[in-house]
């Protein structure tokens, strides 16, 4: 077993520190040492996006990422979208547009499309579906998932506006 | 109705209410609880020492080099668990399936040894350093080889029985034969039909592939003598049945708990070994032990669906009216019979393929046998063989309607069974309840403008391009069971429902199925609430967990509201029977001086008398009852179903070819379902999006492939096809309303139907494309590689 590393970080705005193998993946870290489980581990190979996070304002598969990578980053999963007890817009539109069933790739495609609207704050339907490419959902058939961040987009663009 | 008694009815959002998902509020903040999200004091991680090969000797296992890496505790196999007699478990297809290789692997990635570290890291390190000595075996793979003569024999375990639960076996690789329908009958209308078609009807091996994989957290109390498993299951209460027989603990010591789960599509109904390995350890260590399956593993191993080999054939007269049916399968089980079904129904409903069509005559005839494969299946969003019986009828009558020269959408109105032919008993025995065929296949045309897309199809072959139009008109059979017909390990599939009403009018209530996503907590309550006249906002609902939950079947073959929704519908009725007595007790009425009004009874001509189930259910609970009655106001309903329900669709789909790139693009999918009543349309709709994705993904991609020697050629999701939103088609979805007479409030089961009847229309349209080219038959998937060298073997995309 190799030496075990001190990695600090922050994780949804808070300072965390953590002792781990140098092979530790993010996603166990977060799951087993933080117990942040809104992530969840699908496939293990980059495919699924049921992991992803927010990496210093990019989307990433946290089953794909060292956590020795993450000294000093920013981390954003899940567990920071809601601001004191506000949830926000995309997990508002998953709820009312019905964008989720069994739940287990919701929180990474919140975090995916959050980091979408960042980027692009009015995508097309086009758009939407290429972005969201990197996240599997086996319940809903997509339909929905568009419609959600459809709406979000909408509510943040009037909230920006206003 | 009055605009104060609709405004009563709207706010106890009741069947037929679009109702927000209770569910959702955890799942949007990541606070959903699937197993691998358990974490117990002092648990340990179990990882599993899988088989290279798929069909070796096991010379020797040395783990003394696992044993040394540090964190590691233990190393078990086959010949640790001997002692306690479960180094083999009992199947649900009446076969044994060994946990943990016992001297012989029988097919690649097959469990060897379960390594027990302090996490799962140091488990996987163990893993990888047990060291296995193998001898090869000659490796049988293709079903239509395992029963040559000189086949490599697969299981010499039961060599020398002449039957493993399902009638006499004819060779050593094979399981059983099943049969069904009039053979002489049959066989006498196809040698004086007017025409005759055949064709191979295929259904590849593919793998129902939930996002979250299978797992456990298994948990023994030996002071107690305690076991609680919490795991994925979607039949919890079958599981402890399963895991007391097992393990001679008794069942009311063994708790299995369902938490939230990731998605089933079948996957998850049976015991896996790496379940009982798991069980065992914690037994063992006396600590707590979890078990998670990678993704690998999980295609590779647990729960494949289908492989499912078949020869369609139809018998009609000149204008395409169907005379009779006959069909044959080889039904590639893998290497032990672990096929979920009936106990009494070995190839499930497949004899449901006579389909929504009036067909006097019809025999099938499936033989089971074992190859070196992962054993299994499962069915994989569809109630037992219930796929491949719809895909067989719905392909074959499109071959008919090309041979005979009738339009696809004409022929199955010619053999449609009529409205008025309901209740109809069909040649292989099942009576369908209900049904509206014509109507759902006109509205249907009409919305696409049918007409229109076979001009617009029809010039577009004049020009060389590939266009096709795919119909499927299906009837589902769903919701086992009967108990007289259905049961598994002797326990019949009845469900259950337990209602408690609190004093203050609200109400919990625990049923036997369990939700993998289809927002059980959501609909039941609806169902609950607009028999009771309660909000569906104050009732509860609890699944999954065996210590609380009546004993019920679970949630697969859409048998939830079939079945569980029914047992909800009469637990309710039970205390409105009760509610009525305590109201006419108050109102100091008889009960035929009350009616029912949305919430509460009242006297009839006199409607200002009246309580409401609020008040009745604390009444419930004072000493102000009629003489003799007990207090309270609860009830519990085993349901056991007169029949099964038969949901039934018609779809259309329309795709565009490109002929020098084999690229198949959906243009347009309009899926018409009948599920009898609608309990939450908004639901509904998500469950047939689903289904739809699911038909697209197994007609177009999915396959588990393997290579001569029993090697998996793609079991991660790198080849394995999950449709991301890219390549997802967009739904138009329609309905009619056909409620099924024998369930309490007409509702059939929707999941499956677009899984079901979506797989046919995607080939339909796909062969539709080539019709004109003489073209019948293609073998799904349709992969963009295998249309472009069917382009290229008719030579229509020469330049």
């Amino acid at each position: 077993m190799a030496k075990k590393q001190a990695v600090s970080f922050k994780l949804n705005g808070k300072d965390v520190d953590v002792v781990v193998e140098p092979r530790e993946l993010l996603i166990h870290t977060l799951r087993e040492k933080l117990q942040h489980t809104g992530p969840h581990i699908g496939c293990e190979t980059s495919h699924c996006g049921a992991c992803t996070v927010d990496l210093n304002a990019m989307s990433v598969k946290s089953c794909t990422v060292l956590t020795v990578q993450c000294e000093g980053a920013c981390v954003l999963t899940i567990e920071g979208f809601a601001q004191s007890g506000e949830l926000h817009a995309l997990q508002e539109s998953f709820h009312l547009d019905h964008a989720l069933q069994c739940g287990y790739c919701t929180p990474g495609m919140i975090t995916r499309a959050y980091r979408l609207l960042k980027e692009n704050p009015n995508p097309t339907e086009e758009e939407i579906r290429y972005w969201m490419a990197g996240n599997l959902c086996r319940c809903t058939g997509y339909q929905n998932i568009v419609k959600a961040v459809q709406s979000a987009a909408r509510k943040l663009s009037s909230a920006a506006a206003a | 109705m009055s605009e104060e008694t609709l405004q009563r009815e709207n706010k106890l959002e009741g069947v037929g209410a679009s109702r927000k998902r209770k569910e959702d509020a955890r799942f949007i903040r990541g606070q959903g609880s699937y197993v691998d999200d358990i974490k117990l004091p002092g648990m340990l991680f179990g990882a599993i020492v899988r088989s290279p090969y798929a069909h070796a000797r096991i010379k020797s296992i040395d783990k003394s080099k696992a044993l040394k890496v540090p964190g590691v505790v233990a190393v078990l196999t086959a010949d640790d668990l001997k002692p306690v007699n479960l180094h083999w478990m009992p199947t649900l297809g009446s076969d044994v399936q060994a946990v943990l290789a016992d001297k012989k692997v029988w097919f690649q990635l097959q469990e060897v040894a379960f390594v027990l570290a302090t996490d799962r890291y140091t488990a996987a390190d163990g893993a990888e350093a047990v060291e296995v000595d193998y001898e090869e075996l000659p490796a049988v793979v293709d079903p239509r080889k395992a029963l040559a003569a000189d086949a490599p024999v697969i299981r010499e375990d039961i060599a020398d029985k002449d039957n493993v639960g399902h009638g006499p076996r004819t060779h050593p690789n094979h399981i059983f034969t099943w049969e069904a329908g009039d053979k002489a009958g049959t066989d006498a209308v196809f040698a004086s039909a007017a025409v005759t078609v055949r064709e191979e009807i295929l259904n590849p091996r593919v793998h129902p592939c939930p996002l979250e994989t299978c797992g456990c957290v298994a948990s023994f109390d030996k002071v107690r003598g305690q076991l609680t498993v919490y795991m994925t299951s979607q039949a919890p209460h079958l599981v402890r049945t399963v895991v007391a027989m097992l393990s001679g603990i008794p069942e009311s010591k063994i708790r299995i708990v369902g938490g939230d789960i990731g998605g089933g599509f079948g996957n998850k109904v049976p015991v896996y070994p790496g379940y009982v390995a798991a069980i065992v350890a914690s037994i063992v260590t006396g600590v707590p032990v979890k078990w998670i399956e990678s993704r690998i593993d999980n295609i590779s191993t647990t729960g494949f669906a289908r492989d499912y080999h078949g020869i369609g054939e139809l018998a009609a007269d000149s204008n395409g009216r169907i005379k009779a049916l006959r069909f044959s399968a080889l039904a590639d089980h893998g290497a032990f019979n672990a096929h979920v079904s009936a106990t009494k129904l070995p190839a499930g409903l497949f004899s449901i393929c006579t389909g929504s069509y009036d067909i006097p005559k019809a025999y099938c005839r499936v033989d089971a046998v074992y190859t070196n494969k992962a054993p299994g299946g499962v069915a994989y969003r569809c109630s037992l063989r219930v796929t491949e019986a719809v895909y067989l009828i719905e392909r074959m009558i499109d071959v008919l309607a090309q041979k005979v020269g009738v339009d696809k959408a004409e022929i199955r109105r010619r053999n449609f069974v009529k409205p008025e032919q309901f209740p109809y008993t069909t040649a292989l025995g099942w009576t369908l309840d209900s049904g509206n065929y014509h109507v759902a296949l006109d509205k249907v045309l009409k919305a696409v403008d049918y007409d229109g897309l076979r001009a617009e199809q029809a010039a577009k072959r004049a020009s060389g391009q590939l266009m096709g139009i795919g119909i499927s008109t299906f009837t589902e059979i769903v919701g086992a069971g009967p108990t007289k017909v259905c049961d598994i390990l002797g326990i019949g599939l009845f469900d259950s429902c337990d209602i408690r009403v609190n004093p203050t009018g609200s109400a919990i209530a625990r049923l036997g199925t369990m939700s993998q996503g289809q927002g059980h907590a959501t609909t039941y309550a609806q169902i609950i609430a607009t028999e009771l006249g309660l909000p569906s906002e104050e009732i509860q609902i609890e699944e999954g967990d065996t210590d609380k939950a009546p004993y019920g079947a679970g949630t697969w073959g859409s048998r939830s509201t079939p079945v569980g929704g029914a047992a909800a519908a009469r637990a309710a009725r039970k205390i409105k029977d009760k509610a009525k007595k305590i109201a006419a007790h108050l109102l100091e009425v008889g009960e035929r001086d009350l009616e029912w009004d949305v919430d509460r009874f009242r006297v009839k001509g006199n409607p200002a008398a009246a309580k409401t189930m609020k008040e009745i259910a604390m009444a419930a609970h004072t000493s102000n009852l009629p003489d003799g009655m007990e207090k309270g106001l609860d009830a519990t309903e085993y349901y056991d179903p007169p029949n099964m329900t038969f949901p039934f669709g018609a779809y259309v789909c329309v795709v565009d070819i490109d002929k020098y790139t084999g690229e198949t693009k959906v243009r347009r999918f309009y899926a018409l379902d009948d599920c009898g009543t609608r309990i939450n349309p908004m639901i509904i709709e998500g469950q047939i999006h689903g289904g739809l994705t699911e038909a697209f993904a197994v007609a177009m991609g999915q396959a588990v492939p393997f290579d001569d020697n029993g090697n998996h050629l793609g079991n991660s999701l790198m080849d394995y096809f999950l449709p991301t939103s890219v390549e997802t088609p967009k739904w138009e979805t329609d309905f009619t309303v056909t409620p099924s007479p024998h369930h309490p409030i007409g509702a059939k089961g929707v999941a499956e139907s677009p899984h079901v009847g979506g797989i046919p229309c995607f080939t339909n349209a796909v062969v539709d494309a080539f019709a004109h080219l003489g073209v019948t038959h293609m073998d799904m998937p349709h992969t963009s590689f295998r249309v472009w060298q069917h382009c290229k073997s008719l030579g229509v995309n020469k330049r």
